[in-house]
């Protein structure tokens, strides 16, 4: 039996009851400013991604496979449906929500979860600053082309989230920035930019409904390639968050459950009015840091989250942009790796250039998804590269000048296939050649054909040649492909 | 050769698992494995920043502070646990039990006793801090009870020496175990066995009821069969209390998980109303 399976219900839920009630009204303060900055980012009202913040949060704490974990409306999500909501509009984002959900569920239950494995260090770190440059990146509309009064207002925010923290730790510095900004926006009279400018915010509870598209072919096709990368994104990202807090708790994850849990959320999420979602990183590590653990400060973060706004919903309306920029301007330095860039030097540079392609790919193409993809394959080359180089041939000639024996050492594959070709003197004249693998692996049909045809160009030169101590993981694939030992072996090579 | 793992965990019920565990080992001839789990992720309380921001280096500032944290929690917790086995040691000791081995782990009890092999399980009824209710049951109890597979000996508050058993027979496939193990490795002392069954007398189960007492008569145990008709849990608790019985033998948890979660198990309010240690079979 796993160490999961006897998380029973109370170990998981009420064991921390208080802390994490408190860390959950934390995380609500933070996450109304976010919710409605994501909203706006996909081009949305802010009520599309307070419901789907508050649906999200409520519904993986209870399904999700990562205790303490915060899903709700983010960036990364909120960044792929731009498109989709300029030019189709909010119902097929909601449709686009559902069909996510259901991929994930797919995911889930196709035990997809494991392939996280191949996403290294270098490519989450790369992932997590690319996050933290799209959220930054998302508030500079709100910098540009504003009134003059913002910036200064958008400083105070700033300097109050990061120095009221000294004062006391017991109250959300975030929350003290939103009143301070907007008892002086209200107080003055300032005309800049407030939340209700942004689209309408709720005054009811989500209400189940299906979103309003044709059930076609034609809209599949539409909605398809949106839900696909929001898909593979929130996962992405909900994974990584799941490593995140996995680590700070010291504590396992069930992975394949949270695929499943963010694929209902996200489902669910859609048939209520909501955007697509995912875990959190930022709001994670500030529900930890609050110290929630369990599921019940997820699911409270939820909770308050939609009672706030149900009372106080047009107070939220008069809170000026600037203090939502300010917030997320916390969020995305927050996030940022800092120590990643002092580590550039320290690094081996394919490290640092993996997390680098990872950031980069993200930027260009707006698309976590393909940020990650160029980082894991990236990786991958590294690493072939690296392993290639273990590999070397020497080779001793017998007293008379007629035998020579070549002894393979290391990993013989695609990449080193070169180097093994290399190694041997066609050219010598010799009566026999002996080929010691026995301290050689080969891996692949690459090393196979190689090997097959050193042995037939030896053979051209009239020479006998022996292959001895082929390993026995050698043996299979030399077995299942090679051809030089079958008859017409060299006619056979030639046709191909 | 009888390998007995003892639970302690410096609660009110240690001396009296101390003691269960040297009346066992005599009945077994058996060694025992003195175990403290120590689970200080879920009782120490998390150092709790309500500031809601994130500065530069949030994560590894933030993991760098848990981990302080859990370490210093730890270091205490491993000082108190190691003090606790000591005095369980000396307690065996002065009762003439030589070898007793020590262990010491982290994490959840019931992940620690799947992992080690032990023929018989011994624990509290209750653990530290959850003496605050009667009728309460430790939180481990049952998980303990549940996941793993061995019979399991539940202390009492106080040892008792014991002379007179109640084995509640339902002719399931634990009870079946039960009877089996006791056959098969009696009980040294051989205390007087009362086979009894919830039934009406002259039915199948009463005289699967017989069936088993003479095997036991002939295991060298004085044996008797009873049964009557009526609510299992208040029928066996009133048969233990009318003849003063020292000890309650049975089969865990013969129901579906399912079913346990509608009416209830008659296992679990079994453990929670005797006043007598129980020996479980799964």
């Amino acid at each position: 039996m796993s160490a999961l399976s006897f998380q029973s219900f109370k170990e998981t839920w009420f064991f921390n009851i208080r802390a994490d009630l408190l860390a959950g009204l934390v995380v609500a303060l933070a996450l109304i400013p976010e919710a409605i900055a994501f909203s706006i980012i996909a081009g949305v009202d802010p009520r599309v991604g307070l419901y789907a913040s508050f649906s999200i949060a409520v519904i993986t704490a209870i399904v999700g496979g990562r205790p303490g974990m915060i899903s709700a409306a983010t960036a990364a999500t909120a960044v792929l449906m731009v498109t989709l909501v300029r030019d189709y509009g909010l119902e097929y984002l909601l449709a686009t929500t559902v069909l996510a959900g259901l991929l994930q569920i797919a995911a889930g239950f196709l035990k997809l979860g494991q392939y996280m494995r191949f996403v290294s260090r270098s490519v989450l770190t790369g992932f997590v600053n690319a996050l933290a440059i799209l959220i930054f990146m998302a508030q500079i509309p709100e910098l540009i082309g504003v009134p003059m009064l913002t910036y200064p207002l958008v400083a105070l925010g700033l300097a109050i989230i990061y120095l009221f923290p000294m004062v006391t730790r017991a109250i959300p510095s975030p929350l003290i920035c939103i009143l301070a900004l907007s008892a002086i926006a209200i107080g003055f009279g300032l005309d800049i930019r407030t939340v209700g400018d942004m689209g309408e915010l709720p005054s009811t509870l989500p209400m189940f409904l299906l979103p309003d598209i044709p059930l076609t072919f034609e809209t599949l096709q539409i909605i398809f390639p949106y839900a696909l990368a929001v898909a593979v994104v929130g996962l992405l990202e909900s994974l990584m968050t799941a490593t995140i807090v996995d680590e700070l708790t010291d504590t396992p994850s069930d992975r394949n459950r949270e695929c499943v849990g963010q694929g209902v959320a996200n489902t669910v999420t859609g048939f209520f009015g909501g955007m697509a979602g995912c875990a959190m990183i930022g709001q994670s590590i500030i529900n930890i840091k609050s110290g929630g653990r369990g599921r019940l400060s997820t699911l409270s973060a939820g909770l308050f989250l939609m009672l706030m706004i149900l009372l106080v919903s047009d107070w939220v309306s008069r809170i000026p942009m600037a203090a939502l920029v300010a917030i997320m301007i916390m969020v995305s330095i927050g996030t940022f790796s800092w120590s990643s860039l002092k580590n550039l030097r320290v690094h081996p540079r394919s490290s640092s250039l993996v997390m680098l392609a990872t950031v980069a790919g993200v930027i260009l193409s707006h698309n976590l998804a393909i940020g990650v993809l160029i980082g894991v394959l990236l990786s991958g080359v590294f690493f072939a590269g690296k392993i290639s180089q273990i590999f070397k041939v020497t080779s001793t000639v017998s007293e008379d000048g007629r035998i020579r024996r070549y002894k393979v050492e290391g990993q013989v594959f695609f990449a080193s296939v070169e180097a093994f070709n290399a190694s041997f003197d066609l050219k010598e004249a010799l009566d026999e050649v002996i080929i010691d693998v026995s301290e050689a692996h080969i891996w692949d049909i690459s090393s196979v054909a190689a090997l097959d045809m050193i042995v037939l160009k030896f053979r051209r030169e009239g020479a006998k040649v022996e292959i001895i101590g082929l390993n026995e993981a050698s043996e299979t694939i030399v077995d299942k492909l090679a051809i030089h030992d079958k008859p017409g072996a060299l006619d056979k090579l030639m046709s191909h | 050769m009888t390998h007995i793992l003892a639970l302690i965990d410096g609660s009110v019920y240690t001396h009296s698992v101390c003691d269960h565990a040297a009346w066992a080992a005599r009945q077994y001839g058996g060694d025992i494995e003195l175990l403290h789990v120590l689970n200080t992720r879920r009782s120490s309380s998390f150092p709790a920043d309500l500031s809601g921001s994130i500065g530069l280096g949030a994560r590894s500032t933030l993991l760098d502070e848990l981990a302080a944290h859990d370490a210093r929690a730890a270091e205490l917790a491993k000082e108190r646990g190691r003090a606790i086995l000591d005095a369980a040691h000396e307690r065996l000791q002065s009762q003439g039990i030589e070898n007793a081995s020590l262990a010491l782990r982290t994490g959840e009890i019931a992940d620690s006793l799947v992992k080690r092999a032990g023929d018989l399980i011994i624990m509290g009824k209750r653990g530290e801090g959850a003496d605050f209710e009667k009728l309460h049951l430790g939180s481990n109890l049952e998980r303990v009870v549940r996941a793993v597979h061995k019979p399991v000996l539940i202390a009492s508050r106080a040892f008792k020496p014991i002379s007179h058993a109640v084995f509640a027979f339902d002719d399931g496939v634990s009870a079946r175990k039960a009877l089996d193990s006791l056959v098969q490795t009696p009980l040294a002392d051989r205390p007087h066995i009362t086979v009894f069954s919830v039934t009406d007398p002259g039915s199948d189960l009463a005289k699967a009821g017989t069936a088993a007492a003479a095997r036991l008569t002939q295991a060298g145990y004085e044996a008797t069969a009873k049964a009557a008709p009526g609510h299992a849990e208040k029928l066996i608790a009133e048969e233990t209390e009318r003849d003063g019985a020292d000890l309650l033998i049975m089969g865990a948890y013969g129901h579906s998980r399912i079913r346990n979660l509608i009416i209830g198990s008659t296992t679990t309010s079994l453990i929670r109303s005797c006043p007598i240690p129980l020996l479980l079979f799964r």
